[in-house]
């Protein structure tokens, strides 16, 4: 409770905080995208031969694929030859331990408020750190071994789990599942990968923090998920990126898999870089996620708040194969100045007694454009499925706007589908109201706007939780004037 | 009788208009510290307005005229500043703030106050202890405070809950606009002892209403009928007996018969 105040007293005039740019020598691939170039990555991670087949694969997939254009988003034709397709820091080796990372790497993650030693770490988070294409420390590896929890980069998992990641690679989010995640199939650098094996319950949040930093490059990291019979993780994933006036291309794919009774919990503070007040820079953010609940009584739930990137398009999903299986998707959108955000989640129901519940807040403000978009499908077998979804948008001054997309396709009698959805608008009233109180009308927004999301924000692991109304301050900072 | 004191808040000649049509037409009024003031009036009077203006609402267009509140120009301050000098408007409507717990929300207003005259945000425990007794003071249990601000409340709750909010910033003035208003006998009695059990820590209150009901329970040491934009007639309690006894008409009469009425009680 105390908690929600003193952070808004805490926000101060400040625009986007984590826009610095680190000095930290890179390699770089040339720009472009063509075969060798999947070759060098691939040999660069020292890749089974099958990874590479897998990649050239995706890239032909790609090259006949042609750029979604069904989004409410607009924004020029992306110059995929003009990127780089890989960028690392230079040090070739990974460091053996925490204690040999690049000083100024550990300073980089140290200003975004990631200390790398782990006794300075918040006891309970464990943190894989990924600068633009790969995983330069992941904390906490050792303690989580002990109950047999694989928590690495993904290219260690290609290494020392083939036989996992080769299982369930692309298991949920085939390679040539959109025009996307066939690109981020083909030129994907690194990631997190976690293993929990069966019965175990994790005892700590695993997280990931993604930070981009070379200029013109794109991110592409992949993560894997499996939590195996009866075992639970909660995972945290947070991003942020320099100030660049360029634009700069994020294409992440996430694969969840929850066998028999496991549960995993995917919660997501996105806050790349959203360009600035006139548009100019930011990220394109295209990601996509998708979980699988596997087994009967899996259960899976995404919680994502969205504060940043010019673009967003993004749809964390759940297919509920398993009987009784459960799908949630919590999620606040946030848009401001000229942000555009077209994003939702598909419920997939084919498994008997299978649930699945929406809560959608879309909160717009300046000239931004905000879209809820969300698919409910009830397959034939999917006997008593049942869906809730919820999508209240909130629209903040009068030239932005909120739009709603449900789509819903039922192909089984015996399913109940109900969908609610709101749209209000911060009223003079409830200002003037809040400012009599003394309260000025920064706060009084940041207030009513935590008020509006408070449904999705009981979701997030504590710490998340505060950083999360922080940012929704933040990022309105200036929207009423 | 108050002559080495300053006065709380000066009202000279106010005229006021909103969508060009003037709704305040040469109001002058002094409240000094220790004051109780209710003003009176029919419906489209300008009560109203005079409460939104003080506590700086923006869709009123000042035409002339000057308030000062604490020795300081009210009308040059945000609504804000004029609550963290201690201005405080029990709302007629008062506005739900969904997701908003009332603890929340209180507590933020007082710390933005106390930040506002340089004040340390209030402990934790002061705080709860503070908020527990003003709202035992209304009637209402400790799982109210959990509630969404005003979303849900009833009419009297929402009522209540003005009072509560006042009873926890504790302004030096406090206007309740037609606070009485949508309350049974019950909570008009328990908002009204909850009034006058917090007056002294509250300097002065300004009454606005439209009955003399309020005023059996909170005993006003003046009350002024307002009618058409303008105070029309100032006096003692008494005269809210005689306007409860002869009806807003009588005064239509007597302001058409232009008798020189006195404009002010200083």
């Amino acid at each position: 409770m105390s908690e929600d105040l003193k952070i808004i007293e805490e926000v101060t005039g400040s625009d986007y905080k984590y826009g610095f740019v680190s000095n930290i020598e890179e390699e770089l691939a040339p720009p472009g995208l063509n075969e060798e170039i999947i070759r060098f990555i691939s040999q660069k991670k020292n890749e089974p031969e099958w990874l590479l087949e897998w990649r050239l694969k995706a890239f032909r997939a790609w090259q006949k694929m042609k750029e979604p254009k069904w989004a409410n988003i607009h924004y020029p034709p992306i110059d995929f030859q003009s990127l780089h397709y890989y960028a690392a820091p230079k040090k070739q080796q990974r460091p053996k331990s925490l204690d040999e990372i690049d000083p100024e790497i550990r300073r980089t993650f140290e200003k975004l408020g990631i200390p790398l030693e782990e006794q300075k770490l918040l006891a309970g988070v464990a943190v894989d750190a990924v600068l633009d294409s790969v995983s330069v420390a992941t904390t906490f590896k050792e303690k989580l071994a002990e109950l047999g929890i694989i928590f690495c980069s993904m290219s260690e998992a290609i290494q020392e789990h083939p036989d996992l990641v080769r299982k369930y690679l692309g298991s949920v989010v085939p390679y040539n599942d959109n025009f996307y995640a066939a690109l981020n199939s083909a030129v994907f650098s690194d990631g997190s990968f976690v293993y929990v094996p069966p019965g175990v319950r994790c005892p700590m949040e695993l997280s990931t923090y993604f930070r981009i930093n070379a200029a013109k490059t794109g991110q592409f990291e992949r993560t894997l998920i499996i939590a195996d019979e009866g075992s639970y993780v909660s995972y945290l994933e947070g991003c942020t990126a320099p100030m660049r006036d360029e634009h700069q291309l994020h294409a992440a794919v996430v694969e969840l898999i929850a066998l028999k009774d496991a549960e995993i919990k995917y919660s997501t503070v996105q806050n790349w870089y959203p360009g600035d007040k006139e548009g100019k820079g930011g990220i394109y953010n295209f990601v996509t996620k998708r979980g699988i609940c596997k087994g009967p009584n899996a259960k899976i739930s995404w919680t994502q708040v969205e504060t940043g990137s010019a673009i967003t398009w993004k749809y964390p999903s759940v297919i509920l194969l398993g009987d009784n299986s459960v799908g949630e998707f919590y999620s606040i959108a946030l848009t401001n100045n000229h942000q555009q955000a077209d994003t939702g989640t598909k419920m997939i129901h084919i498994g008997k007694n299978t649930r699945s519940r929406i809560v959608s807040k879309s909160i717009a403000a300046g000239k931004s454009n905000n879209s809820y978009r969300g698919l409910v499908r009830v397959l034939k077998k999917a006997e008593n499925a049942r869906n809730y979804s919820q999508c209240d948008s909130m629209l903040i001054g009068n030239r932005c706007g909120a739009h709603t997309f449900p789509y819903i396709e039922v192909e089984n009698k015996t399913a109940t589908v109900e969908h609610e959805a709101t749209v209000s608008k911060i009223g003079e009233d409830m200002l003037f109201y809040l400012n009599q109180r003394g309260i000025p009308t920064e706060e009084a927004v940041a207030l009513i706007v935590n008020g509006f999301s408070e449904e999705v924000l009981q979701h997030l692991p504590m710490e998340f939780a505060i950083e999360a109304r922080k940012l929704l301050a933040i990022s309105l900072e200036g929207s009423v004037g | 009788m108050h002559n080495e004191k300053q006065p709380l808040l000066t009202i000279e000649n106010l005229h006021v208009a909103v969508d060009d049509k003037q709704i305040l037409k040469g109001v002058d009024l002094t409240i000094y510290p220790g004051e109780i003031h209710a003003i009176m009036g029919p419906n489209g009077s300008g009560k109203s307005t005079l409460a939104a203006v003080l506590a700086g609402r923006e869709d009123y267009t000042i035409l002339q005229g000057k308030v000062f509140f604490d020795g300081k120009d009210l009308l040059e301050m945000s609504p804000e500043e004029r609550a963290a000098a201690g201005l405080f408007l029990a709302f007629q409507y008062p506005v739900e703030i969904p997701g908003v717990s009332m603890l929340t929300f209180l507590r933020t207003a007082l710390n933005e106050i106390r930040k506002s005259n340089g004040e340390e945000p209030i402990d934790t425990r002061t705080f709860l202890q503070m908020v527990r007794e003003a709202a035992q003071l209304l009637g209402l249990g400790n799982d109210f405070l959990q509630r969404a601000v005003n979303v849900g409340f009833s009419g009297g709750e929402k009522k209540r809950n003005e009072i509560l909010q006042m009873a926890v910033l504790r302004p030096k003035l406090a206007i309740l606009d037609e606070t009485d208003s949508g309350l049974d006998i019950d909570a008009l009695k328990i908002v009204a002892n909850a009034v006058n059990s917090l007056f002294g820590t509250i300097q002065s209150y300004l009454i606005i209403t439209h009955y003399q009901r309020l005023l059996n329970y909170i005993e006003p040491d003046y009350v002024h009928v307002m009618y058409d934009g303008k105070i029309v007639r100032s006096g003692d309690k008494t005269l809210a007996l005689e306007l409860e006894a002869k009806g807003y008409d009588w005064l239509r009469s007597e302001t058409l018969s232009s008798i020189e009425l006195p404009s002010t009680t200083t």
